[in-house]
């Protein structure tokens, strides 16, 4: 078996292992309308100067809660001009007059989120300094275990399954007195780029019903964008945070992996996956990942570092100087005109705003798509093994055997509980990882990602960040791939080598696609820990975009039907 | 299940005919506070499924941190057996499907193990010496423990239903592999009880494992083969190795030689029947002294390893390596011979010594004052009966190295004699205080007076006046008859050779 990349290695005194004397923990913890269109008042107040919206004497009176960015909802909850509880119901509001439609949410928690949000207004007139986001409620994808709230991945297999713990950014968002207002939709085990592999059901993109919010984390961008969360957690193995982002018209951002701990992410491919952001503006998910980010002593690959200064970078939103890459191998070529059109307007606007504008090529990113391909199954088929019907999850008796083995109870419930797309993968992995076809496939993969990796240092010697379309279409129809894996993987080739290199990147909305006018996405790249850089950038280009359009993208969303009885 | 017995030929006949070779996999439970991947209690015997959490139990999104403790431990155990320790090393995942597997999947080490070749000299019992390579030793996790009920002899087959037990998953394990040994002809199954015990007292000096055969904490997993004889003059090394089985958790000393003399007889039968051997797994029953069919095991088993994603690379710092290296006790071997010179053990007591496994107590009993002549006498004499009679092990008996010092002190002052010792130690052992407290509250205390001495052996020297002529005509072992009567005289309490000199002194 070759050595593959050498990661931060394990020294015997570091922190990535767990001292006996301090043992981790064995466990863990006014209806309103909705009006479509720009909201002029607060084009600018999204992307500007919104420290001030925290000088309560500046902030207007909320009328429209659920369209506030988090950071105008965080001042008005800090100045009491709103409770939470009363930020909390709007929400809770919305997605009842919604959801039907969009199928956001798996489940709500309607009582959980108002008694967090009660307990942070408790606090709050008991005159305590709470964190910046007390308050804002939240949408968490249905990937992170939450104790007591059923967590199914999206699959049939954890059906009803309760938790007994709470993923480690779960905790955080907790401790930062933000109600969950419930989980939401994805793709079954985070395999696939629409939310139509959930066992649920697909979630519907809120710019068009017809069409896909992206995958696998569609749920959660469906929420932001249909103003039913304010902020969502999403997690991104290949693209499942950027590229639902990118199709929604919201912001996504998938942190430098180990930036954000795994613990309680329901494993899709451990050397993946990270959970990240998603927000309507750069600055809301600057101020998120904030409350998510940090080293966690329960995720051995969780990066014992601070967090990288990302909301200081968002307010800065200066690209002056800054040397943006053009990836020559994912420049648009070939991809939908107006998804080009929109990225070719987008690098010129930074080259406007001062930006150096390099070209740069990274030729191993052609075989990322294979290699990712075979490492993603690889790990997944060894993840999802313990979805057994032991212990917890569906159990299923095979038909026609009376004293069923355990075996034979291990087959019929991974039969009955996996969908396809998963048996698809699990079958892949399990071939790719077989004695005798290791070396040409999983090992091979491993060695095309060192190769990523170096082309990412090569190209990060020449640029500050790397700019790529985030996504190769606008929202697809439902339906449309689900019959063609190959087309619906494509779906990934651009966001697919940050996952693999273990780099950070971020999808902003940069306009309207001529012939759909379904919002497309630039993809910001950027070096292992500098995620700062991201929301330099994309502060930036998200300000001058907002300006050019004359309104955030997502309020050139049409209106979604309101459900009046509530 | 095979309930059939084998056929065996006799063991002179087989080892005249075939070069038995062994590959002994020998696992050991890490004595860590906490498991080896997640914060729970690593208990023994405790109510099942109470130590147990997400980690453990594989819920979905856990993660496993390394226990920094149990790499040290595995660093000690590799460099004990002379290995090398890796300076950077991964963990890898075996996957396969079990029901006491939580994850199914073992978070093992495949390619990249943290010690790797070594060896341990190994004392047989005629004093010589034979070297166990040590291919490999590396960290993993134990599973969960299953309990078939219903069926027969709790195997899974025709179980009514199974139990399973994750108190025991995630117990850190180092497994230790030797290389294939050969040349140990006849002597194979010595040499493989041999090894074992060495590498328990090995770890046992290490402090890092309990090492209790009995509990599982040390388990042997023996393969064995045979192959042709070169003949004479041809080089044995050049004949292929045969197919072997693998005779698994064979957990006692007195079993893994048995095992293995019986797979020798076993497989020497098949070979002259002209079948081949079968390469699979075998039970060791202690009952009936032979093994049977467990389940065929080929090198096509496909575990489907991979680098353990969730987890980072181990790369001990070469400082930590020699801190750690510094830090190992005195081989036992060494510390054999130095202690049996210290304490002047011919090599026979010594080896008695050792088969009590009474090195430790003997070395804390002299020093709490004892001679070493008579802690030997106490800890591989009455103590090593009393203990057999009662199934029990010598440091579990209830007595302590302190007592035994005191005992054998108050023998060489003279206040007791051998069978008085016994009954204070009766007392010790019945609770009833120390030596001393025992001594006094029994009363029990040799007759230090001469004058009554004295006039016991002139009473009794006159009660018995035929014997006493036998001994004036010269007959000196008649004065053992005497000597009852003067004990009995004096109820048990009086110096006997004392009275045995006064005895002779009066007659001779």
């Amino acid at each position: 078996m070759p050595r593959r990349l050498r990661r931060s290695a394990l020294q015997c005194r570091a922190s990535s292992t767990r001292s006996e004397n301090n043992p981790a923990e064995c466990s863990a913890r006014t209806s309103l309308s909705f009006f479509a269109g720009p909201r002029k008042e607060s084009t600018d107040k999204v992307l500007g100067d919104t420290e001030t919206s925290f000088e309560p004497q500046k902030v207007r009176i909320l009328t429209d809660i659920i369209r506030q960015s988090a950071a105008d909802l965080a001042g008005a909850l800090a100045s009491k001009q709103i409770s939470a509880v009363e930020a909390t119901q709007a929400h809770l509001d919305r997605i009842a007059a919604v959801d039907d439609d969009v199928h956001a949410f798996l489940q709500v928690d309607r009582d959980g989120a108002l008694a967090a949000a009660s307990e942070v207004d408790r606090r709050r007139a008991a005159g305590e300094s709470l964190p910046t986001l007390a308050g804002v409620p939240i949408a968490v994808k249905d990937i992170a275990t939450t104790r007591g709230l059923v967590t199914t991945a999206g699959s049939k297999m954890l059906e009803g399954w309760v938790p007994p713990y709470d993923a480690t950014i779960v905790t955080r968002l907790r401790e930062a007195g933000m109600p969950i207002l419930g989980k939401t939709n994805m793709d079954e085990f985070a395999m696939g780029s629409s939310t139509e592999h959930s066992a649920y059901g697909p979630s519907h993109n809120p710019w068009d019903l017809e069409r896909i919010p992206g995958g696998s984390g569609g749920g959660s961008s469906a929420a932001v964008a249909a103003f039913e969360a304010p902020l969502a957690i999403g997690t991104d193995t290949g693209g499942s945070i950027r590229q639902p982002a990118a199709v929604t018209g919201t912001v996504g951002i998938k942190p430098t992996y180990g930036g954000v701990s795994r613990y309680g992410l329901v494993a899709l491919a451990s050397s993946l996956d990270q959970a990240g952001p998603c927000s309507r503006s750069v600055l809301d998910a600057a101020l998120l990942h904030e409350v998510i980010g940090g080293h966690d002593p329960m995720d051995s690959t969780s990066i014992d570092a601070p967090v990288p200064p990302v909301v200081e970078a968002a307010r800065r939103a200066d690209v002056k100087g800054m040397r943006v890459g053009l990836v020559k191998e994912i420049s648009g070529e070939g991809f939908q005109p107006g998804v080009k059109a929109r990225f070719d307007e987008s690098v010129q606007l930074l080259t406007e705003l001062g930006a150096e504008v390099v070209e740069v090529s990274c030729p191993s990113f052609e075989k990322g798509l294979a290699a990712y391909y075979l490492i993603l199954p690889s790990e997944a088929s060894s993840n999802l093994a313990r979805f057994d019907a032991m212990r917890y999850g569906l159990r299923v008796g095979p038909k026609g055997i009376e004293r069923p083995s355990a075996e034979q109870v291990m087959a019929a419930s991974r039969d009955a509980g996996f969908g396809d797309e998963v048996k698809r993968r699990i079958i892949l992995g399990t071939y790719a990882l077989s004695s005798g076809y290791y070396d040409a496939y999983y090992g091979q993969a491993q060695k095309v990602r060192t190769l990523i990796a170096r082309d990412f240092n090569a190209a990060f010697e020449q640029a500050d960040v790397l700019v790529t379309p985030t996504a190769p279409t606008t929202a697809f129809k439902i339906g449309e791939k689900i019959d063609d894996p190959m087309a619906m993987y494509l779906n990934d080739v651009a966001t697919i080598p940050a996952n693999l290199a273990g780099i950070p990147g971020m999808s902003i909305p940069n306009g309207l696609a001529d012939e759909d006018g379904l919002p497309s996405g630039m993809q910001f790249l950027a070096p292992a820990t500098k995620d700062e850089r991201l929301y330099q950038v994309g502060a930036a280009l998200e300000a001058a975009l907002n300006e050019r359009w004359g309104a955030p993208i997502l309020s050139k969303a049409p209106a979604l039907a309101v459900k009046e009885s509530i | 299940m095979t309930t059939t017995t084998d056929a065996v030929v006799g063991y002179d006949d087989a080892i005249a005919r075939f070069d038995p070779v062994m590959g002994l996999e020998v696992h050991v439970e890490l004595n860590t506070a906490t498991k080896m991947f997640c914060g729970c209690a690593t208990v023994f015997g405790a109510e099942p499924n109470t130590h147990v959490c997400p980690v453990c139990l594989g819920l979905p999104g856990a993660l496993p941190v390394v226990n920094r403790t149990a790499v040290e431990s595995a660093i000690r155990i590799g460099l004990a057996l002379n290995c090398s320790i890796a300076d950077w090393c991964r963990f890898a995942r075996k996957n396969y499907f079990y029901p006491d597997m939580p994850k199914n999947f073992q978070t093992s080490q495949y390619d990249e193990p943290i010690a790797f070749e070594g060896y341990l000299d190994v004392e047989l019992d005629d004093g010589s010496t034979y070297r166990v390579d040590i291919e490999r030793a590396h960290m993993e996790e134990d599973t969960g423990k299953s309990l078939h009920v219903g069926g027969a002899t709790g195997r899974i087959q025709g179980a009514e239903y199974s139990l399973v037990d994750f108190n025991r998953a995630g117990i850190p394990l180092i497994e230790i592999v030797t290389k294939p040994l050969t040349g140990a002809g006849e002597r194979a199954p010595e040499v493989a009880r041999a090894y074992v015990s060495a590498l328990r007292d090995l770890v046992k000096a290490l402090g890092v494992s309990d090492v209790r055969m009995e509990q599982g904490s040390m388990r042997c997993d023996a393969n064995v083969s045979l192959r042709a004889k070169a003949g004479d003059g041809g080089d044995q090394n050049a004949v292929p190795l045969g197919t072997r089985t693998e005779t698994k958790n064979v957990n006692s000393l007195r079993s893994v030689e048995r095992a293995i003399h019986y797979e020798i007889c076993r497989h020497a039968a098949v070979l002259d029947s002209g079948a081949s051997i079968l390469q699979e797994t075998r039970h060791w029953h202690e009952d009936t002294g032979a093994t049977t069919s467990g389940r065929p095991k080929s090198d096509a088993d496909d575990y489907r390893y991979f680098p353990e994603p969730d987890l980072v690379p181990v790369a001990p710092a070469a400082e930590l390596v020699e801190q750690l290296r510094e830090s190992l006790p005195e081989p036992p071997a060494k510390r054999r011979k130095r202690l049996q010179a210290d304490w002047g053990y011919s090599d026979l007591e010594m080896r008695d010594v050792i088969n009590a496994g009474a090195i430790d107590l003997i070395e804390q009993t002299v020093a709490n004052g004892a001679t070493a002549a008579g802690a030997r006498k106490w800890w591989t004499g009455e103590l090593a009966r009393r203990a057999n009679n009662e199934g029990k092990a010598l440091e579990d008996f209830g007595v302590t190295t302190a007592d035994i010092a005191a005992l054998d002190g108050m023998v060489r002052d003279g206040r007791l004699n051998d069978s008085m010792a016994r009954q204070v130690l009766d007392g010790v052992l019945a609770g009833e205080g120390r030596p001393t407290q025992v001594a006094d509250a029994r009363g029990l205390e040799l007759v230090q007076d001469d004058g009554a001495l004295e006039a016991a052996v002139d009473k009794v020297i006159a009660g018995n006046e035929a014997v006493a002529d036998k001994v004036r005509a010269g007959k000196l072992n008649a004065a053992g008859a005497l000597i009852g009567q003067v004990m009995k005289e004096l109820k048990g309490q009086a110096d006997a050779a004392k009275a045995r000199e006064m005895i002779l002194a009066k007659l001779t």
